[in-house]
């Protein structure tokens, strides 16, 4: 995969990592009927922190991030997020989507809504914010995504990248604390991967949590301050991008980085 | 030759030109669509020499008719062996074929119905229409049957206090135990105030308070307005029926499962003039003795049964086809699922499955004509009463045809307004 050039370079001195924890996954096991998709996860996520998680595919990477909002249920083992505990318990289950916001590969905008509509609807109906006030966060939000003047179109109208920024945005307007992201540049064209990554870096300045599964290596290098490697539903190796990149300890992570830099 | 001579810059950008004429304009599409080879060219003059035939023949019967006479012979007598329509039969007979035996001095009422349906519709129908209408909008399923049945005005209002209840009971239980309890108990409790409590309710208001429209019996309901009435209710009640079995079906809960797929198979697998049937003879049977059960409103419930369950398997094909994605992203943002429904999921699904519920609901009107079968003078029982007259026995197609055209019109319009929705959701995603 080729790395991006950014015009601007992340800010690392803004990005704080805090000693308060946002997610903890503990001896987390996760079965697909009797497939074992995820194996005895551990992972502690600490408020600031930006993770990239990347894995050949069908490690599980996705299995574990939608695990972290309750998109897939985890049948061994505990899920804490924002410290409530992941159980079948709806209650539980909605305060954590509240503070939780997701970025998909396909961006999965709402087709039959405009862009501001995209991004208001949420506040509106699980926050219960004024009609009023949810425009204006929304407003200010697809300012910040550089799309401001797009908001009465439909998805349908925008370029990939336009709507990839926009699910973004809409993620936001929920003033969300944490926030993940699955292969968010995956199938955007190579033009426009750079918009919604630079998108992202200004989000990890300003010190959001970010657990993002990408292959997209500049990015990791250039935000992420612990990079996790998967294979075969298990966290194979962990560490600090630099050392990550130049000095891999496993075979298995030396294979898959020599395959996909 | 060397690389230098073949490389080629362009240097100015070449400008947009008309298309050729000859592919675009009428004559374009002539050519193209009617005249592309000799063998189209044949069929086009072929069916244009039919049309001409089938015009020919058409036009002076139809327009040549007779429209004032009171008996066939006498139409025959007028035209003097000339082959033309004897329209007479529906001057004659217009209002029957319109309201059947519904008391003339009261055409009023069925006509103010039909004129708030349409007011009511309005909102419904068209975005940018005044939301005050949906005042009207709510009011005419309580005020459009009384108008139609008349009787005591407290009728209606038993009927309409029956959701109330059921919204106060759900509210109730929402709060003091769960969601699910409420959404169990509220219907039930409006259930049982319709059948236990409306009819002593009305009864005993109508003995304080007065205030009513005379009765109309429901076998002087004929005509297009038996039709219409039929076909109006079924498809407002089949619409949000079919709606709830196509999310059951695809239900987690097992018994909600269960019971909407085997409703929606079982209806599917039966032939309508047999619940038809049914509904003349049979469900007099399961009914305590004494119970008065009109029969257009046993009609009413077999015809909206029948078309909920293929509602139901059109709304279902909608479904499946929005990408999961949807459900996902709705679920991330911490919408619940009734939220999730309405907002985003029946919106897009209902918007796909707009041809199959239009289908539905013509054949669903169309085949209010069965309910002649089972004795009920619709339009085409009335065919059958006015060709059973001695002074207009032996005619058919002026009968048929007219019918056939009102229904025609009425339908053509459904498939139009379908059309019409289908451009305005388009919001250029693919
Ligand atoms: N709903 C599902 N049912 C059964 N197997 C699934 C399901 N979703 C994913 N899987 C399987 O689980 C594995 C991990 O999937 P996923 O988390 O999507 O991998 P990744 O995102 O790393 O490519 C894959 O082998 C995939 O086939
Ligand atoms: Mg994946």
């Amino acid at each position: 995969m080729s790395e991006v050039e950014f015009d601007h370079h992340a800010d690392r001195s803004r990005m704080k990592v805090s000693d308060e924890v946002a997610v903890e996954v503990i001896n987390m096991n996760k079965w697909y009927g009797s497939f074992h998709v995820l194996r005895d996860i551990n992972l502690t996520v600490n408020r600031g922190e930006r993770i990239v998680i990347c894995g050949p595919s069908g490690s599980g990477k996705s299995t574990l991030i939608r695990c972290m909002n309750r998109l897939e249920e985890h049948q061994e083992g505990k899920i804490i997020v924002d410290g409530i505990e992941l159980t079948s318990d709806l209650k539980n289950i909605d305060k954590v989507r509240r503070e939780v916001g997701m970025v998909f590969q396909h961006f999965n905008l709402f087709p039959h809504l405009t862009i501001l509509e995209n991004c208001t609807l949420a506040p509106i109906w699980v926050r219960k914010v004024p009609r009023r006030e949810a425009e204006e966060t929304a407003m200010h939000y697809l300012e910040k995504v550089k799309i401001p003047d797009q908001a009465h179109k439909y998805p349908g109208q925008l370029s990939g990248g336009q709507q990839q920024r926009v699910a973004i945005a809409r993620s936001l307007c929920m003033k969300p604390r944490i926030m993940l992201f699955d292969e968010p540049t995956s199938a955007l064209d190579p033009e426009m991967i750079k918009e919604v990554l630079d998108t992202m870096i200004e989000l990890a300045e300003e010190g959001m949590t970010m657990l993002c599964v990408t292959h997209e290596m500049g990015f990791a290098k250039e935000v992420a301050n612990r990079v996790i490697f998967m294979d075969a539903g298990q966290i194979v190796e962990q560490n600090e991008p630099e050392e990550f990149f130049s000095n891999p300890k496993s075979e298995r992570t030396k294979l898959f980085l020599s395959q996909i830099l | 030759m060397s690389m230098q001579e073949t490389a080629y810059v362009r240097t100015e950008m070449l400008p947009e030109r008309e298309p050729p004429s000859l592919n675009t304009g009428p004559i374009g599409w002539i050519r193209a669509n009617l005249f592309p080879n000799w063998f189209s060219s044949l069929l086009t003059l072929a069916s244009l020499f039919i049309i001409y035939k089938l015009l020919a023949a058409f036009i002076p019967w139809a327009f040549g008719g007779v429209w004032n006479a009171s008996s066939l012979k006498e139409c025959r007598e007028i035209l003097q062996g000339v082959d033309a329509a004897c329209w007479a039969v529906i001057h004659e007979r217009f209002w029957q074929l319109m309201y059947g035996f519904y008391p003339d001095n009261l055409y009023w009422r069925p006509n103010l119905a039909l004129v708030m349906l349409i007011v009511a519709l309005v909102p419904v129908l068209f975005e940018g229409a005044p939301r005050k209408l949906l005042a009207v909008t709510i009011a005419t399923p309580f005020i459009g049957p009384w108008l139609l049945w008349g009787g005591t005005i407290w009728t209606p209002v038993a009927a309409a206090l029956g959701f109330v209840v059921g919204y106060i009971v759900y509210k109730l239980i929402a709060g003091a135990l769960s969601d699910l309890a409420g959404l169990v108990l509220g219907p039930l409790a409006a259930v049982l105030w319709w059948i236990l409590l409306a009819g002593r309710f009305s009864d005993l208001m109508a003995g304080i308070l007065p205030l009513g429209l005379q009765p109309v019996e429901s076998r002087k309901f004929g005509g297009f307005m038996l039709a219409v009435t039929l076909g109006i209710t079924g498809i407002a009640a089949s619409f949000p029926l079919g709606i709830i079995l196509a999310l059951g079906r695809q239900s987690h809960l097992v018994i909600v499962k269960t019971l909407s797929v085997g409703f929606i198979e079982f209806i599917r697998g039966v032939p309508l003039i047999t619940l038809l049937f049914v509904a003349q003879v049979m469900l007099a049977y399961f009914l305590p003795r004494g119970t008065q059960f009109d029969i257009i409103l046993r009609v009413m419930i077999m015809i909206t049964l029948f078309s909920a369950a293929y509602m139901a398997e059109v709304i279902r094909g909608g479904l499946a086809a929005l990408p999961k994605g949807q459900y996902e992203a709705a679920d991330a943002l911490g919408l619940n699922y009734w939220q999730a429904q309405r907002l985003i999921i029946m919106p897009q699904a209902l918007k796909i499955a707009i041809p199959g519920i239009v289908s539905t609901f013509i054949g669903l009107f169309k085949d209010t004509t069965l309910v002649s079968i089972i004795g009920l003078a619709d339009p085409l029982g009335w065919v059958k009463l006015i060709q059973a007259d001695a002074a207009w026995n032996g005619i058919v197609w002026e009968l048929y045809g007219f019918v056939a055209f009102v229904f025609f019109i009425v339908c053509f319009s459904m498939s139009r307004y379908s059309m019409y929705l289908e451009r305005k959701l388009e919001t250029g995603h693919k």
